[in-house]
């Protein structure tokens, strides 16, 4: 059962946004997080809705799969509210005993909220139309000018996706080391809060302890396979622009350039 | 000479307690000579702590030599040069198939290790073509490796060895963690690895029904070489197997006790079909 579970939040389906190369994704979520700090006035998140709702629409994933990331912010967006509603002074609206909603904090208020559920569509559209290993492909090639710091570009991107890829494989372990536990006796359900916590400690020792088996034996039949770091490497499957890239790179620089223009002339 | 050679092959390591005092010295492989040709299917039998998996590592130059000397194609494995050149011509595959897989679907997996010696793009598609037909694992190619079996999974780590075009692969106990189904799936590969392409095979392993279909077979016992020979040969001597705690084949150990108890067998019976036909002839000719 527990292998079943899916990373990220992949979509699976077919459409135009999933066959963009993962770089133009990852360039086009951070410029619309953006976008949406730059701009002040309401055309300019009118224009942000219209790019969203456009790039909503083309990935072909159901709306509700986008609100389910919503779920998970909820709370931090009602205290923003909240937070920005009664405590911003300004001209006076409304006044219950101690509470004052301004005019300045309802207009606050409600910019950050847009803001806020605008950037959580965002990314999860990246995440729901990108694997997690293309996304590490195009954090590996994106990041490549860093190595004249020396930031180990290929080697963080490699440690991701053997994460990536044992993640399900230590679930299973954990799985069949609580089950061990529980047949000889272990409680994991009952108790308050420290209870379950310090009924978590005898699990996840043998889990360390077989995690770095695990790390010592990848890392011998890696070397075995001629691993020897990123130099010398090819890829199988390297990431290369199409035409349909360089359209979404110009539709992007449009948006762009569109929401400085509000920014400045409006 | 061979493609795998040892000359008086000496491994030590030291045994240390919890603080890290030296206990002594354990000699994990002690004088073994070795001669593999090329194109030969041979394996190494022993049991728990003989010393196969410690020789099996260093004919990829994971281990380097406390004394004596290890040539792969001609090639010294202490010598730094040579050491990609060794890692690719003796392929490895480990025991536990879950550790060994680093990609998430199996054709990049199996892309892996000729990425690492830098083969253009184009190419490394061909050879993982190739290498999943070999092991009869193409139509999984675009499988997660957690979906596939114990079986499936160390056939895909073998594609990921033959996709790098090596002479020789060593299999270090390829079948251990595996169910006996898997463990004939992953024979059969291996087989057809051998008979097909014309890789040679080192075979690492404790059962003694992978073996008999080897050209040759080393037994080791603490460390050295105990006994060699053809499958035939080691069969042949039921005691001294015993001697070193191994199994026969049930097949053998029946036509050893028959021969015991006076019926005409000829030595070192392997198989069941030629059991029966040596029983037939014995029955025709009374």
């Amino acid at each position: 059962m527990l292998r079943d579970i899916t990373l990220g939040q992949y979509y699976q389906t077919e459409s135009v946004i999933h066959k963009l190369d993962p770089r133009v994704k990852l360039i086009a979520t951070v410029c619309f997080i953006i976008s949406l700090f730059v701009v002040k006035s309401w055309i300019g998140y009118v224009v942000a809705a219209v790019f969203l709702a456009a790039a909503i629409k083309l990935s072909h994933v159901p709306f509700k799969f986008m609100v389910k990331g919503m779920k998970a912010i909820v709370f931090i967006l009602l205290i923003t509210v909240v937070f920005n509603l009664f405590l911003t002074p300004g001209e006076v609206l409304v006044s219950v005993w101690k509470l004052r909603i301004t005019k300045e904090g309802l207009q606050l208020a409600v910019t950050m909220a847009v803001r806020l559920s605008f950037l959580i569509v965002g990314s999860s559209i990246m995440t729901l139309t990108t694997t997690p290993n293309s996304l590490t492909d195009a954090m590996e090639k994106l990041m490549k000018p860093l190595k004249i710091f020396k930031v180990p570009v290929h080697e963080v991107a490699m440690m991701m996706s053997i994460a990536l890829r044992f993640i399900p494989i230590l679930l299973e372990e954990t799985d069949k080391i609580m089950k061990a536990q529980i047949a000889r006796g272990a409680d994991f359900e009952c108790g308050n809060l420290i209870k379950k916590a310090k009924a978590m400690v005898p699990l996840l020792v043998p889990l360390f302890i077989s995690a770095f088996r695990r790390a010592n034996d990848l890392a011998m039949a890696m070397e075995a396979r001629c691993y020897r770091g990123g130099e010398h490497r090819t890829k199988m499957k390297p990431l290369r622009y199409a035409g349909r890239d360089r359209i979404a790179y110009a539709v992007l620089a449009g948006y762009f350039a569109v929401c400085i223009g509000i920014r400045i002339w409006l | 000479m061979g493609i795998i050679r040892t000359e008086s092959l000496v491994f030590e390591y030291i045994r240390r307690d919890e603080e890290g005092n030296v206990e002594g010295i354990t000699r994990a492989v002690d004088e073994v000579d070795l001669d593999v040709r090329q194109g030969d299917f041979v394996a190494i039998l022993g049991h728990n702590g003989s010393g196969k998996s410690t020789l099996a590592k260093h004919l990829n130059a994971i281990l380097y030599p406390t004394e004596g000397t290890v040539w792969v194609d001609g090639m010294d494995t202490t010598d730094d040069k040579e050491l990609w050149n060794i890692r690719q011509e003796a392929g490895m595959v480990f025991q536990n198939p879950d550790n060994q897989i680093i990609g998430q679907v199996v054709e990049e997996d199996v892309g892996f290790g000729p990425e690492n010696m830098g083969i253009p793009t184009e190419e490394i598609w061909e050879r993982v073509e190739e290498s999943l037909k070999a092991v009869g694992m193409y139509k999984y190619r675009k499988f997660s490796p957690n979906k596939l079996s114990g079986g499936q999974k160390q056939r895909v780590s073998i594609a990921g060895v033959i996709a790098m075009h090596p002479k020789c692969i060593i299999l270090d106990e390829p079948t251990a963690m595996l169910d006996p189904n898997g463990r004939k799936e992953v024979v059969r590969a291996v087989r057809a690895l051998n008979d097909v392409e014309g890789i040679t095979v080192l075979l690492i392993t404790h059962y003694m029904e992978e073996i008999i279909y080897a050209d040759k077979v080393f037994v080791m016992d603490k460390g050295k070489v105990a006994m060699q020979g053809t499958p035939r040969e080691i069969f042949s001597q039921v005691d001294k197997l015993r001697q070193l705690r191994l199994d026969v084949p049930q097949v053998t150990l029946l036509a050893y006790e028959l021969k015991k108890n006076g019926i005409n067998l000829p030595e070192g019976i392997l198989t069941v079909e030629e059991l029966t036909e040596e029983l037939k002839r014995i029955y025709q000719q009374r």
